[in-house]
């Protein structure tokens, strides 16, 4: 499965510059709204569920090379976390879904953790 | 719909941008600012035609801006000249040849607005302004030609410097002990900067051709080296990385408030972070236990009112690479 299909199924939000992301293979998952544990759990190229919004999880997202970060319940990332992320070329997506349900989703479509 | 639009209605098939040029890229990287020429002749408004053309044959240029308090009000190029040598007019004044209303472009934006000005008006130079209105610089097509030459130039040598690192890491230096100091100051409190340095650090370590999953493992430890720094240190403290060709040695240190129970400290989940930091997502108390994870050895010091000392050290020279979080179980499995 590609960012592409996940970005389409769920109906996310790109708050980010746009890619090609049908070439961004995504196979797995994590979430948490603790940094260190994702620190610890996040598969390198997985989607990551959130509802931080602040800039350092364009940090975490960075060092663990993922595939995209997906911010639930509509959390907004402030300009100086988009454009590190730009920078950084971390993908953010959006929903206002809570991350309960995005994961769900996310199951149901094959992404495992 | 709105992504279309943005493009102005031209559609990008991922095949065409496959074919887009790096001098292409480099037109919209490029800023006016960077390729454009500082050093111009400058007219006054009051000038007399014949000096202008004194000032064009003795300079081998073919166009000047005229300029009146800083502002560009004008532009005399050689067709005015002629046109005013026809006229048998040469004592002249500027203001009566030079043209009015000039196009101008701002110095900070990209060398493609320029190229598009160019194709649309046919005009040999445009006037750089800056975001106040004054007169900068000039831009012919000859400064963009130079200017994305000078920038392949560079790129290709840059690109050079990587492929030569990427394949030797200190390898060819000969010494008795060869090793890269990296030293980041880090503040206390200030989150906006949590991540700097570790990212900084694992681009270093990617430069120097370091195997993709150690710079990881030290980019995992020196964030968390870093955080912890940030949530708890009184006056901030340092993190230094030394770089060798065996190993990769990350000393960080402050200089308080210290640490009671180390035993304690290392027991995953346990945190003394507060609520507010807790809020951001830090203080999960599993900081320490992921060093641990992704190092090789690591030793905790700490005297509470005097400070506290974080040694890790990362082997390169190990089969154990990819050690690293949740996948280190699954791959040393496979």
């Amino acid at each position: 499965m590609n960012l592409q299909n996940i970005i389409d199924d769920l109906n996310l939000t790109l708050l980010t510059e746009r890619k090609d992301f049908s070439a961004v293979e995504i196979s797995e998952g994590y979430t948490s709204d603790l940094l260190s544990c994702v620190m610890a759990g996040a598969p390198h190229g997985s989607v990551w569920v959130t509802l931080q919004a602040h800039a350092n999880i364009v940090a975490v997202a960075a060092l663990l090379e993922l595939g995209a970060i997906i911010i639930s319940e509509d959390a907004q990332p402030g300009p100086a976390t988009l454009a590190k992320a730009n920078q950084e070329g971390i993908t953010m997506l959006s929903t206002p879904r809570k991350s309960f349900e995005v994961v769900g989703r996310l199951w149901e479509m094959g992404l495992r953790g | 719909m709105d992504q279309t639009s943005r493009f102005k209605g031209k559609i990008v098939t991922d095949q065409a941008a496959g074919n887009i040029t790096r001098s292409e890229e480099l037109a919209y990287e490029l800023k006016i600012a960077e390729v454009m020429s500082t050093q111009m002749q400058l007219l006054s408004p009051d000038m007399h035609m014949g000096d202008v053309l004194a000032m064009f044959r003795q300079a081998h240029i073919s166009g000047a801006p005229v300029v009146e308090n800083g502002k560009c009000v004008g532009i005399i190029s050689i067709e005015d000249t002629i046109r005013c040598l026809l006229n048998n007019d040469m004592q002249a004044p500027v203001s009566e040849y030079m043209t009015r209303n000039v196009i101008t472009i701002n110095s900070v934006e990209p060398v493609i607005s320029a190229l598009k000005t160019f194709v649309t008006i046919q005009v040999g130079r445009l006037p750089v302004v800056n975001e106040g209105g004054d007169l900068v610089g000039i831009l012919t097509k000859g400064d963009i030609t130079r200017g994305l030459l000078k920038a392949l130039q560079h790129d290709y040598q840059a690109e050079e410097v990587i492929r030569y690192r990427a394949s030797h890491l200190f390898e060819d230096i000969e010494s008795d002990r060869t090793s890269l100091i990296l030293r980041y100051n880090i503040a206390p409190r200030d989150f906006t900067k949590g991540g700097a340095a570790s990212s900084n650090i694992k681009r270093a370590l990617v430069r120097l051709g370091a195997p993709p999953q150690i710079a990881r493992r030290t980019g995992i430890a020196v964030y968390e080296a870093e955080i912890n720094l940030i949530i708890h240190t009184t006056n901030g403290g340092v993190i230094r990385v030394e770089i060798e060709p065996q190993k990769i040695t990350i000393d960080a240190y402050d200089d308080g408030p210290g640490i009671a129970d180390i035993d304690q400290a290392l027991r995953p989940g346990f945190s003394t972070a507060t609520n507010e930091v807790r809020e951001l997502g830090f203080g999960a108390g599993m900081g320490l236990v992921n060093i641990s994870r992704c190092v090789d050895s690591m030793k905790l010091e700490s005297t509470v009112g005097v400070g506290t000392r974080l040694k890790m050290k990362i082997n390169l020279e190990t089969q154990d690479a990819f050690r690293e979080g949740s996948t280190a179980t699954k791959e040393t499995k496979a």
